[in-house]
């Protein structure tokens, strides 16, 4: 037994460093967020104000609760790529109910294709072992081509944005995002969930040895089938609200959220392959990512440049995340 | 006997850190001899072959083959020096038809269907997936694969351990054959019948060395046993480490399995299990013991037979079910039944987690509660505990028992705990076994060490091909007793009787 790592006194202080990333991952998160707000600041001067910090929260959010069901996906190892087809079903669903019946009733319409599609992509993962990533990419293409029928039938109608939703997505109150209002509850809830209940204990357990579970007791496709289900409710919700904040439904409106969700989490420190990480990384990683969006952005530089640059960044702030959290 | 050996190995050792998995091993094999290569679990058996077949390297040794060296060192090489492994697993590529499977190794197609059809296989398509080919016939292909490239030495390993009797039969006749064309064939198996009707001679390896190479004749089974036992043989029955059989109830009968039938290995298997009993089982590795285990576990469903919990039948689909009926199984491989990653906590409380109603909040003080009063009562060195994969493998495997303490399952199905762990854990797993079973509690036990049995058991209960072929009180299971049994030799041999005449005894079951 090496007793030595559990003795920080005796350890050099490089080794102590790493220990201390180690058992608290959101420290290094956090001061690259604050690097980055900087590098901001010194290449802008007098960019980095409250309004924009209002600003860049209130299009955080949708991200970070795109990334908040795929966290819980990617604790079990999983990956929920249907969130962005979900999302849009629930806007663009929304946006054209809205038109015939009040705020309400339409908000529930834009929600059932979602529990439709979780339920799917529970049964499909956890009965029938499907591997997540085809799954949801199924379910993601089949949603799409429903979409695609259901456009036809309202084009004439034309579309509709519940005041509330729009006051949600894009109001900002005594400085604060009034989307905050939605996001924090569901947060603290994702937060409860991972940390404090059984179903995450499973969640972790799943991803890290599945066989294990089940030599404990735990029904596979029970847990897969909730978590899906949950994932898909998530997306379906943040549809709603970035379609409020959007203000413009269309056939792809969150798909291009749906890697950026990915990349949130593992920027978070949520392993891709399960069993690792939680929602308080991902959030900060959809912070880490706006900002990234933002500061490419006032570069000035030609698009696919942006692009190869966020993509580059975005590699390598992963890899040398889990150097610095990694302790062997 | 002037003949040179054809294949004379000497000195070989093998280390893996500070373990020695060979300390001094030879072999020495005529050319023209079946040879039997025999030890208990853990000799060095597998070290000893995979080093002949260049699967993994010596650390010393001399290796001759016909007198001279010659570089083995990777299979390939073994190859092409003529030597030719056929191992336990079946090792055609299951998404190729057989055919490519040949051209894979080079081997000569012709050869290929003569001795397939010699070994009882009359119609074989060459253009069959090997995935949709029975196990059976996969070992029989996987010989004469071997077979067709003629090599000089013959490796099998538990060739016959997977064949129905009438190929077994045809294989042991081929590899006879092989021997009168001067070929050589060392031959890996727990069966004395067999060795017995084939071998001419056997190497015994004890802890990694050689401890010594008889003739195979009538008797010799007992000489075979002592030397595998070595110096165990004489303090035999000396050491009553246990208080012996002191009077206690005897406790209702928790678990009754009749006539089990599990899969290819578990054939009809029939005992009881007390409360407060701890019952070991006996069995060298792939007599059926796994599956006996996952079957009672709930992990696979049994083929035939009758498994009853408290005087109720009952039909397992999933663990769940054992543990809703308060069975518990340890496996022997920790990485199984824990969550490396996550904390010693969450590791011991899953089961608290498992079922949906216990999905929502956790009582943390309830838990607490539990989960340290198993730490405690298994004293596990939680200064690591934030990941159970940084805990020592002692360690780990208290956290895989305390769940189940935790957890206050009445039976707990162990099997061999205590593999690869520290002397000193291991007391302490003995004593907390001993203690769960004087608290009430039923307890099966198979392990690979067999002094365990004497230490912590009430009973042995020895498996054999699938079968229960005894079941000895404690009082007389020592080492020498139960290696006998398990090897399918009766349990009162005397020296001067010979293996073949006891073929019939050791294949009826002896039930209790």
């Amino acid at each position: 037994m090496t007793l030595a790592t559990t003795t920080p006194e005796a350890a050099p202080l490089g080794r102590r460093i790493k220990r201390f990333m180690s058992d608290y991952p959101i420290v290094p998160l956090l001061v690259l967020l604050i690097l980055l707000v900087l590098v901001l600041q010194i290449l802008s001067p007098g960019i980095v104000n409250q309004r924009w910090i209002a600003n860049t929260v209130k299009f955080a959010i949708p991200l970070a609760l795109l990334a908040g069901a795929q966290t819980m996906v990617m604790l079990t190892g999983g990956i929920d790529l249907s969130v962005g087809t979900v999302a849009t079903m629930a806007g663009f669903i929304v946006a054209t109910q809205t038109v015939d019946h009040p705020a309400g009733l339409a908000m529930a319409i834009a929600l059932v294709p979602a529990l439709i599609i979780g339920f799917t992509n529970g049964i499909g993962v956890g009965v029938f072992r499907v591997h997540p990533l085809i799954m949801t990419l199924g379910t993601s293409l089949i949603g799409v081509g429903f979409l695609q029928v259901y456009q036809r039938t309202v084009i004439s109608a034309g579309t509709k944005y519940p005041d509330f939703l729009v006051w949600l997505g894009t109001g900002i109150t005594w400085g604060f995002p009034n989307a905050l209002v939605l996001f924090v509850p569901v947060a603290v809830l994702l937060i409860f969930i991972q940390r404090r209940t059984g179903f995450g204990r499973l969640l972790y357990a799943i991803g890290d040895n599945e066989r294990a579970t089940r030599l404990a007791g735990v029904k596979y496709w029970q847990v897969i089938l909730a978590l899906y289900m949950l994932s898909s409710v998530l997306a379906g919700i943040m549809g709603l609200l970035y379609v409020g904040l959007i203000k413009a439904a269309s056939l792809s409106l969150a798909e291009p959220l749906v890697l950026p969700s990915v990349a949130a989490a593992v920027i978070g420190g949520t392993s891709i392959f399960g069993g690792r990480g939680g929602y308080t990384g991902t959030i900060v990683g959809a912070l880490i990512l706006t900002v990234l969006t933002t500061l490419l952005t006032i570069l000035q530089m030609p698009e696919g440049a942006r692009r190869i640059l966020f993509g580059a960044i975005v590699l390598l702030v992963t890899a040398a995340y889990l150097r610095i959290i990694e302790d062997r | 006997m002037t003949k040179q050996p054809l294949l004379d190995a000497t000195g070989v050792a093998k280390r893996y850190g500070a373990v020695a998995a060979l300390k001094n091993a030879s072999l020495s094999l005529l050319p023209g001899e079946v040879h039997a290569l025999m030890g208990a679990n853990g000799a060095g058996k597998s070290t000893l072959v995979k080093i002949l077949t260049g699967a993994i390297s010596a650390n010393s040794g001399r290796i001759l083959l016909r007198g001279e060296e010659r570089d083995i060192r990777s299979p390939a090489n073994a190859r092409r020096a003529g030597l030719v492994p056929v191992y336990q697993e079946p090792s055609l590529i299951p998404d190729l038809d057989i055919l490519s499977n040949l051209r894979l190794t080079r081997t000569p197609v012709e050869p290929f269907r003569e001795w397939v059809r010699e070994l009882g296989v009359p119609d074989l398509d060459l253009r069959e997936t090997a995935r949709d080919v029975p196990l059976a016939i996969q070992r029989v292909l996987d010989l004469a694969r071997a077979l067709a490239v003629e090599p000089d030495v013959l490796l099998l390993d538990e060739m016959t351990a997977a064949l129905p009797a009438n190929l077994a039969e045809r294989v042991l006749d081929v590899v006879r054959r092989q021997s009168k064309t001067g070929r050589s064939v060392i031959f890996i198996s727990h069966r004395f019948v067999e060795i017995a009707a084939l071998c001419d001679r056997a190497t015994v390896l004890r802890d990694g060395e050689t401890v010594g190479v008889v003739d195979i004749a009538p008797g010799v089974e007992e000489r075979i046993v002592e030397l595998m036992l070595g110096a165990k043989v004489d303090k035999r029955r000396a050491a009553q480490t246990r208080s012996g059989p002191e009077a206690r109830p005897e406790g209702r009968t928790r678990i009754a399995v009749r006539s089990l039938r599990v899969g290819a290995k578990l054939h009809d298997v029939s005992f009881d299990l007390r409360d407060g009993e701890v019952a070991g089982v006996v069995a060298l590795e792939g007599q059926g013991q796994d599956e006996l285990f996952a079957a009672l576990a709930g992990s696979i469903k049994p083929d035939g037979g009758i498994i009853e919990v408290d005087g109720q039948a009952v039909r397992f689909t999933h663990p769940a079910d054992a543990i809703e009926a308060g069975i518990a199984y340890v496996p022997g491989d920790r990485t199984e039944a824990l969550a490396m990653q996550q904390s010693v906590r969450e590791n011991i409380a899953l089961p608290f987690s498992a079922v949906f109603r216990n999905w929502g909040p956790i009582n943390r003080r309830r838990e607490d509660a539990a989960v340290q009063s198993a730490i405690e009562r298994l004293q596990i060195d939680t200064r690591a505990q934030r990941e159970v994969q940084r805990l020592s493998g002692g360690n780990q495997q208290k956290v895989t028992i305390a769940r189940w303490i935790a957890a206050d399952a009445r039976t707990l199905l162990c099997f061999d705990p205590t593999r690869g762990i520290d002397v000193g854990t291991k007391q302490e797993i003995y004593k907390l076994l001993r203690q769960l079973a004087d608290q009430g509690k039923s307890i099966l036990f198979y392990t690979s060490e067999l002094e365990e049995i004497q230490l912590v058991c009430d009973r042995a209960i020895v498996i054999f091909g699938g079968r229960v072929v005894d079941v000895l009180p404690v009082g007389i299971a020592d080492e020498a007793a139960l290696t006998r049994a398990a090897y399918g030799l009766p349990r009162d041999a005397s020296a001067d009787v010979g293996i073949l005449a006891h073929h019939a005894a050791s294949d009826r079951a002896v039930t209790p």
